[in-house]
């Protein structure tokens, strides 16, 4: 075969592995979103953080604001220390809420996020005081049983009759 | 009895003694292959025509095969998670079994078999026909003029072709679960972004099907050079090189995957 001929194909060849890598990059993998734009740092420490996991999406509204950078375990208090890397653009007020939610039926957790009131932006590694854990369902399912059996005992200790005032 | 055992020991000490001498002779012969690498960059034609066979060629059998692999995932996948009242994360399951691991390995195999087996075969009849040593005599280098260039050609198509493989199945589950099935095209591809990582994710098959490439071209390599100079030795050391560079190709994955992926 003559030389521009397979230099043609060559040609070919390496656009075409090129341009999968860059489908895959910014369609499959969405590198436009990738954290390289500025973003600050935000501690939210929680009692319990269920499924959390590193790079787990913070949303506030709704809308995906950042992502979870890094989980720790603080030894002196017994906490779950998150650090949330929140993009530069989102601004929140330093009384904002962290909560932990569940997305979707495969139940993937994320952070939630809810501006308060205050006129303070929060800075950079400042840290939200009010958080909420995630929802355990064991936990959840314990309360329930015991609010089921408190019940039961109380109407046997009214001898069967339902509580007064109904 | 005694002796029979001591037959034995000393077949079993014979077969690990010859293993490990020829482990090194493909090391050294490796080492040879890489540091005479010079002329594959300085006349850079050498290593185009390489490429142009070990990819340019390879592409048909990728592109097709990556995309029927893809509409399989779709089919199967959706069927799967139609159960979970989760279809939408087809994309994301096709787009990581893909990228991941189903990428680099199945391109990987294809490639030992498409490229790999011809790279033996060319190598073994040029020695067994004493090309080699004929240019020996004409004061070329044979490592540096003819197995270099195959080592670089195939050791950069590698990547390129299980991108491609991976992109063409990404379409192909698209294909099946967007256009044909109906799962919603927002949902299939915005979970498959949020969860596709492009270092952890995507940079990690690149760097395995690189290392698949490497491991495959010298072992081809080697078998071609190492086979005896007859019909029969070519023809074994074509089927050794299949063989031998899909188990390396299983094992290295597996290694791989288990240090590229424990943390997560």
């Amino acid at each position: 075969m003559k030389r521009t001929t397979i230099d043609l194909w060559v040609g070919v060849f390496v656009t075409a592995g090129l341009a999968a890598i860059l489908v895959l990059a910014l369609k499959v993998g969405n590198a436009s979103n990738v954290s390289t734009s500025e973003a600050y740092h935000v501690i939210a420490e929680f009692e319990n953080i269920g499924g959390l996991k590193v790079r787990a999406p913070v949303k506030s509204a709704g809308v995906v604001v950042g992502r979870v950078e890094e989980i720790q375990f603080d030894n002196d208090k017994f906490l779950a220390r998150v650090s949330l890397r929140v993009s530069k653009s989102y601004r929140f007020p330093t009384d904002t809420t962290a909560a932990i939610l569940t997305a979707g039926l495969l139940g993937e957790q994320y952070v939630g996020l809810e501006g308060g009131g205050d006129t303070e932006l929060i800075k950079d590694g400042g840290r939200l005081k009010i958080t909420q854990s995630a929802i355990v369902l064991e936990k959840l399912i314990g309360q329930l049983v015991q609010a089921f059996m408190g019940n039961k005992a109380s109407e046997a200790s009214n001898g069967g009759k339902p509580p007064a005032g109904k | 009895m005694i002796a029979a055992l001591l037959h034995g020991l000393r077949l079993i000490g014979a077969r690990v003694v010859s293993g490990i001498w020829k482990l090194g002779v493909a090391s050294r012969f490796s080492w040879l292959v890489i540091s005479r690498s010079g002329p594959s960059f300085r006349r850079f034609q050498l290593t185009l025509d390489q490429i142009y066979f070990a990819g340019t060629l390879s592409l048909i059998i990728i592109v097709v095969s990556g995309l029927f692999v893809g509409l399989v995932l779709g089919l199967q996948g959706y069927e799967t998670l139609k159960r979970y009242g989760s279809a939408e994360a087809l994309g994301t399951l096709v787009a990581l079994a893909l990228v991941r691991e189903l990428g680099p390995v199945v391109a990987a195999l294809l490639f030992a078999s498409r490229a790999g087996s011809a790279i033996t075969a060319r190598v073994g009849i040029m020695k067994s026909t004493e090309q080699l040593s004929a240019m020996e005599m004409m004061a070329v280098d044979p490592f540096a003029r003819v197995l270099s260039p195959v080592f670089w050609g195939g050791a950069f198509s590698m990547p390129l072709l299980a991108a491609i493989f991976s992109a063409m199945g990404v379409f192909g589950g698209y294909l099946i679960g967007v256009v044909l099935i109906g799962v919603d095209s927002g949902a299939f591809w915005s979970q498959m972004q949020a969860n596709v990582d492009l270092r952890e994710d995507i940079g990690n098959g690149l760097i395995k099907s690189a290392v698949f490439g490497v491991a495959i071209t010298l072992i081809a390599l080697f078998e071609g050079y190492d086979a005896p100079p007859t019909a029969e030795g070519v023809s074994y050391a074509v089927t050794r090189t299949v063989v031998t560079s899909a188990l390396s190709v299983l094992a290295l994955d597996f290694v791989l995957t288990s240090f590229m992926f424990s943390g997560v």
